[in-house]
């Protein structure tokens, strides 16, 4: 079980296991077709946790049982609804841009794909290390907003056009924050790369080791990344209500299915790299000189403390969707522009300031 | 994995795409009616064309985004060093902020943050 613990065993395993039976070239592209299906398999499962955990939370959050005919409570039913969406005719409209309209799944399917690349996932498990982890996840996954302005553009379809013009608005306002929440801690790690900033919470994570800077950083984060997301109080790029279901009004079957799929793979990655920033990633949780406690929270093995991390953070996202009423598109700039960016201006002063002192942990 | 592996992810997305779309084209069933195409607005027939000018409020912010984004790129390099190189690193940051700061200032008093 030593592989548990620290996944390069695992990892060394495969990479001795296959250099002894192909040539060093060979492996190499075994060793990534290897690592694309574990992303395209975790994806598919995320997809599928996932959309059950939100039916079941907001059923738990208005009283009511939600899914529960398909399988043991209902735990089949995401399976049975990918299967619907796989069998329903794929509708164009007619004056839709054909080729725009294609493309939009796959910009931002990839840009979910090529964001998770980056995500620390257990000691030893990283697909990609980079030195620059931050700012390549800031890159990347604003990537995706592209995708939603040429669906809701391309499909000719005024609702579309308007979901597609605020979620822009929106994503691009709120990327501020995220990245500037980041770099809050940036400034205590010294460094952009996420091992080094997991290696670096061994001791507490930064959420506590960073004191009242670092809580407002994280609260900013998770409004933003919230608000990132397209998901909460800040669904205005989808308002059921008025815009039908914005962006995506014209697409059906699995085309829709994989805008689905990308607001819940993003929703994983802005946890997780929320989680990894600010609540210790894979660190299991230590309190000082607490040996006993320390040595049984180290016993769990680390990716069960970052899915764990990550689940509590998708869970409070999930919160906020069933509790808080939908935003205007006047009070969400406002929100950024006014609250959340001065606040995080300052914040990253003082942050700063905290660490010139060496008044943090 | 070096960095060059980030290749693989993006052919991964495009095979989840591409497999599921195809899949999807070969199974789901087909009928032709001219109806289906219409756009799925609001049950009477779509008045014109959506692809319209845009009211500029949006541009606007997009403008305001460049240049606060700009700025989070330069805060990026700062981030990191901040802890090595210490006092002037502090000082310059807080130049850089207070200018940065009074731009946000102006764009909120000539009320380009103001939506209507």
């Amino acid at each position: 079980m030593k592989w548990l613990y620290d996944f390069s065993y695992l990892t060394r395993a495969i990479h001795e296991g296959l250099s002894a039976r192909f040539e060093p070239g060979t492996v190499v592209i075994l060793e990534m077709v290897l690592v694309g299906i574990t992303f395209m398999l975790l994806f598919a499962l995320l997809g599928l946790v996932l959309v059950y955990a939100e039916r079941k939370v907001s059923a738990v959050i208005q009283q009511r049982l939600g899914p529960m005919r398909v399988g043991k409570w209902g735990t089949a039913q995401t399976l049975a609804d990918v299967i619907k969406l796989l069998l329903k005719e794929p509708l164009i409209n007619k004056d839709a841009d054909k080729f725009l309209f294609n493309l939009a799944p796959f910009v931002i399917m990839i840009a979910a794909f090529m964001a998770i690349a980056a995500l620390p996932f257990a000691k030893g498990l990283h697909a990609i290390d980079f030195d620059i982890g931050i700012l390549y996840v800031a890159a990347v996954s604003s990537l995706g907003v592209i995708g939603i302005l040429l669906a809701g553009w391309s499909s000719n379809n005024k609702y579309s056009l308007i979901g597609a013009m605020r979620a822009g608005a929106q994503i691009i306002s709120y990327e501020l924050s995220v990245a500037l929440s980041l770099l809050t801690i940036v400034v205590l790690t010294g460094s952009l790369q996420f091992s080094t900033i997991v290696e670096s919470q061994a001791d507490g994570w930064w959420i506590f080791k960073g004191h009242i800077p670092a809580m407002i950083a994280f609260v900013i984060f998770l409004i933003a990344s919230t608000a990132e997301t397209n998901r909460g109080p800040f669904d205005l790029a989808e308002a059921e209500s008025e815009l039908t279901a914005g962006f995506h009004t014209e697409y059906s079957g699995l085309k829709f299915a994989f805008f689905f799929l990308a607001e819940f793979a993003n929703m994983f990655i802005v946890a997780g790299i929320g989680a990894t920033v600010f609540l210790g990633g894979w660190m299991p949780f230590h309190i000082g000189s607490w040996e006993g406690f320390n040595a049984v929270m180290d016993f769990i093995p680390p990716i069960f403390w970052f899915f764990g991390k990550v689940g509590f953070m998708i869970f409070l996202m999930m919160w906020f969707r069933w509790t808080f009423p939908r935003l205007r598109i006047d009070q969400l700039l406002t929100l950024e522009w006014k609250y959340l960016l001065p606040i995080n201006l300052m914040n990253i002063v003082l942050m700063a300031f905290l660490s010139l002192m060496g008044w943090h942990f | 994995m070096s960095s060059e592996a980030l290749i693989i992810f993006f052919i991964g997305g495009v095979i989840m795409v591409g497999a599921g779309i195809l899949a999807s084209n070969l199974l789901a069933p087909k009928s032709k009616n001219p109806l289906k195409a219409e756009p799925y607005e609001c049950g009477v027939p779509t008045q014109g064309t959506s692809w319209i000018q845009f009211r500029v409020g949006y541009y606007l912010f997009a403008i305001l985004f460049l240049i606060f984004d700009v700025e989070t790129v330069f805060i990026f390099p700062w981030a990191v060093v901040m802890k090595k190189v210490g006092l002037s690193a502090f000082i310059e940051i807080l130049i850089f902020l207070i200018i940065l700061g009074l731009g946000l200032l102006y764009a909120w008093k000539k009320k380009a943050l103001k939506w209507e």
